[in-house]
């Protein structure tokens, strides 16, 4: 406080008065502040990802021909259908996962394999931000079907199993999920996000393989 | 600090009090809008990916 305590000590108490309503006022004018970001995390962030959303799915809806070996990062891969978790469940998977890409949509490790191919397709997504598309992929349990919609092709995995690994735990990404030496014959699907919710400190991990495809008809 | 604020305001209590609506409104706008879209990268709350 820039003002000098008064000399006298009988006007003590008018300036403490003062002191703990400015102290008091800073708090809950902080927390306020505070309250509004966790708003905007959980809300606000979700806002940027929909209009995102909107534009990739044009994007295959108009790009519907041929199978694409090689897609340029921030660029739409494929319709990803969950109906265990609603009808509604539909995002348009974004090529990519550096930050930029995943306030897009759920993102595809570049490295991993596309869409029906064998070995493992990779899918990361946000949890509490960003319109939070793996929110609820704890709930998948065994023989739920998770739909790829690609350009080529409809193919349908069927989950096989779930874990909660260390976020270093590369192990997952490999060709054959957990099993970085053994060269792949089939068709998986790896999603990840963090685990527990709000937390950074683990990536919970569901597993699945390729039981159906279905090429387009034209 | 609201009350000197308060006190600054020109006007009618009326005229301070709408004055001090759209200030507020104006206040949360540039939060939302360009604070927390800078602090948000720093908020590792949803780090979703397996890396090295």
């Amino acid at each position: 406080m820039a003002i000098p305590w008064p000399r006298d000590i009988r006007e003590y108490p008018e300036r403490m008065r003062a002191t703990l309503r400015a102290v008091g006022e800073t708090s809950i004018t902080a927390g306020l502040i505070l309250m509004l970001f966790c708003a905007y995390l959980l809300w606000g962030t979700g806002a940027y990802t929909q209009s995102q959303q909107l534009l990739l799915k044009r994007e295959l809806e108009r790009e519907n021909a041929g199978k694409l070996d090689r897609i340029e990062l921030g660029r739409a891969v494929a319709l990803l259908r969950i109906p265990k978790l609603g009808r509604d469940y539909q995002y348009a998977v974004v090529e990519g996962v550096g930050a930029e890409q995943l306030k897009k949509g759920p993102g595809h490790y570049p490295d991993s394999a596309m869409p029906g191919q064998t070995g493992n397709f990779v899918l990361s997504g946000h949890r509490t931000t960003y319109a939070a598309p793996f929110r609820e992929i704890d709930e998948l349990e065994r023989d739920d079907e998770i739909v790829v919609e690609a350009r080529e092709a409809r193919y349908t995995y069927r989950v096989t199993s779930q874990d909660i690994v260390r976020p270093d735990e590369i192990e997952v990404l490999a060709p054959v999920p957990g099993k970085p030496d053994i060269r792949p014959i089939r068709a998986f699907i790896t999603l990840s996000t963090c685990h527990p919710e709000y937390s950074a400190a683990e990536r919970l991990i569901v597993y699945g393989v390729l039981k159906e495809t279905e090429p387009r008809k034209e | 600090m609201y009350a000197w604020l308060w006190r600054k305001l020109p006007g009618r209590p009326r005229t301070r009090a709408l004055t001090a609506v759209v200030l507020l409104a104006a206040v949360v706008a540039v939060l939302w809008y360009v604070v927390f879209p800078l602090l948000e990268p720093a908020v590792t709350l949803d780090e979703v990916t397996v890396e090295k």
